[in-house]
């Protein structure tokens, strides 16, 4: 195959080139505000800086210490709700399975950004929410888009817990129904039968969706200022964005970029040799 | 377990005996109510509000939270309505090329990565095909900001704009269409390349007449999925964007959600999700409909896309 491979080549490389300068685009702005290309001269004071402000004390632990109990929380009640829903559609999905997946497909279909317009519109003061709300006696409507971390921790969860289903399904969907019966069949309760077998089979699939809906909440900054836009709840993200795109603070932002790279590289990290583990346990 | 055989066997059932909460609780074979309504109310919790959303950029009022009567002002009765607001069209304009160009650059660069790493022998193969996961992992924004920074630091021929929105796209795109070819390819193996290889066909021609044809659903599906990611992707956008003229309808989104007065964004969104709808559905219908000759066609924008590939 060199005719194949010679066209692989001359798309391998410019794609590699895309990807290299992608991931590896914030080192140069390491040294001065202008950008230092060697790295015999870079400086590390401001990457320092960054790490040292992100830890607590630091000036940016607000926003990291947020993020990090924002996500926490969020991930929490993802797995509350998706684990659940996962577990049903897998073992008990039967006729209905194309129709429940279809429907917990729908999500990554519809532009997060609709998604999150959608509950703006319904958390005015005078919107629907706040209408049922205003039904019960004793409590009256909240202003909920003003700043309540609440409503920014929900926002996470609805946003990313089809990321948390659908490989949390598949992993579910690969456990032996056997496995489980035997267990039953051997006297064990359901309780115990989920923790003792389910659990462990499905650990794996846990920590891989996990990680996956982690990723892209540490990263969010969109979410936060639709649903809150407060100081009160910003997030690193935040930070990030507000340096590098609406201040001129270029070196600090892409430092804070690369400390949050560097802590979420081990995340990410552990997901791809999950995965490369996976694919050759299947080959 | 007394209950189990009870209740599969009717006629064995003592009536009017209610089981304890302990037998229904012990019952292998009771039916799963908790976890389905648990299953519902989540589907219901995650659909709702965008219905919600789609019902409100039918509203007759100006409000954007209650509804006072259905009408199609928000779409195209007003002036600034979304099919008549130029800021608005201009956004569609450009999310609409943006996904287009996107699809068109990224898909055959994700093919040959796909049938590369597949055939790819030797040192270098595992990484490289680890490699090509990482975009799908990486936080947008991180990517964003990284893309940002080469554009701006180091690719300065590259402006801020609609040129380096395209290149961010195809750089975070290519990892679908490499993930979903490369599926595709593995469940085919290589038989029938050889099959044509030893029948005389050059690589090229083995390429062309037996391993690109077979790949076609895999390909079309991978150019609806590229088109609908590249729509809906805000954060890669919205950093690369240079000024009012390039931005999307997620750029639109985000910046209107809190402040603009008006269903109109409601309209607005609803049709860039009908677009996505459209273009998802085609990717799963199309290539069956397609053997039954030619397709009934759907939205007039999806004919487009449909036209320049088939």
């Amino acid at each position: 195959m060199p005719g194949v491979l010679w066209l692989v080549a001359l798309f391998l490389v410019p794609a590699y080139a895309v990807v290299a300068l992608a991931a590896g685009g914030q080192d140069p702005v390491f040294g001065d505000a202008t950008a230092e290309w060697r790295p015999w001269r870079w400086q590390f004071t401001t990457i320092g800086d960054a790490l040292a402000g992100m830890m607590p004390g630091g000036d940016q632990w607000g926003p990291m210490g947020r993020t990090l109990a924002y996500v926490a929380i969020a991930l929490a009640a993802c797995f509350v709700i998706g684990y659940p829903v996962a577990y049903y559609v897998a073992r008990y999905g039967g006729r209905r399975r194309g129709l429940l997946l279809a429907l917990l497909l729908a999500p990554f279909w519809i532009s997060y950004l609709m998604r999150m317009l959608a509950w703006v519109n319904l958390l005015q003061v005078d919107g629907y929410v706040n209408d049922l709300i205003d039904v019960m006696p004793g409590l009256g409507r909240v202003a909920w888009l003003d700043g309540r971390w609440t409503t920014v921790v929900m926002g996470l969860v609805y946003g990313y817990v089809p990321f948390l289903i659908l490989p949390l399904y598949a992993s579910l969907d690969r456990i032996d129904g056997r496995l489980l019966e035997a267990s039953r069949d051997l006297g064990v309760g359901p309780v115990r039968t989920f923790v003792h077998v389910t659990m462990p089979l499905s650990r794996q699939g846990m920590l891989a969706a996990g990680v996956i809906t982690a990723l892209p909440m540490f990263g969010d900054y969109y979410t936060q200022n639709l649903l809150s836009a407060s100081p009160r709840t910003s997030m690193i993200g935040n930070q990030i964005e507000f340096y590098l795109r609406q201040g001129s603070g270029n070196q600090y932002g892409s430092a804070l970029v690369l400390v949050l790279s560097a802590l979420l590289a081990v995340l990410m990290g552990y997901y791809l040799w999950s995965t490369d583990r996976a694919a050759k346990e299947v080959r | 377990m007394t209950a189990a055989p009870a209740r599969r066997d009717p006629a064995r059932r003592v009536p009017n005996r209610r089981r304890s909460l302990g037998e229904w609780y012990a019952d292998p074979f009771r039916r799963p109510r908790v976890l389905a309504a648990t299953t519902w109310i989540y589907i219901a919790w995650s659909i709702v509000p965008v219905l919600v959303a789609i019902r409100i950029s039918f509203n007759a009022g100006r409000s954007r939270s209650s509804f006072q009567g259905w009408s199609l002002r928000w779409w195209t009765g007003d002036p600034a309505a979304a099919l008549r607001d130029p800021q608005l069209l201009t956004a569609m304009r450009n999310s609409l090329w943006l996904g287009v160009l996107t699809m068109i650059v990224a898909t055959p660069l994700g093919v040959a990565l796909a049938i590369g790493l597949v055939r790819w022998r030797g040192y270098g193969r595992r990484p490289a095909n680890v490699m090509m996961l990482v975009p799908l992992v990486t936080p947008e924004l991180v990517m964003g900001s990284s893309l940002y920074l080469v554009f701006t630091t180091l690719l300065t021929a590259v402006e801020l704009g609609r040129g380096a929105q395209l290149l961010g796209h195809v750089t975070f795109t290519i990892s679908y269409v490499v993930v979903i070819v490369r599926g595709r390819l593995l469940t085919i193996g290589r038989d029938f390349e050889d099959a044509a290889h030893d029948l005389g066909a050059t690589p090229i021609q083995a390429l062309r007449t037996v391993l690109l044809p077979l790949l076609g659903p895999a390909i079309f599906a991978s150019l609806m999925i590229v088109f609908a990611t590249s729509i809906d992707d805000f954060v890669i956008s919205a950093f690369l964007q240079g000024d009012a003229s390039s931005e999307t309808v997620p750029v639109k989104i985000y910046a209107g959600a809190r402040r603009a007065p008006t269903p109109a964004l409601n309209a607005l969104a609803t049709a860039m999700m009908l677009i996505t709808f459209t273009a998802i559905v085609f990717a799963m219908v199309l290539p069956r409909a397609l053997r039954r000759g030619r397709p009934d066609d759907g939205g007039s924008a999806v004919e487009d896309f449909a036209a320049l590939d088939l």
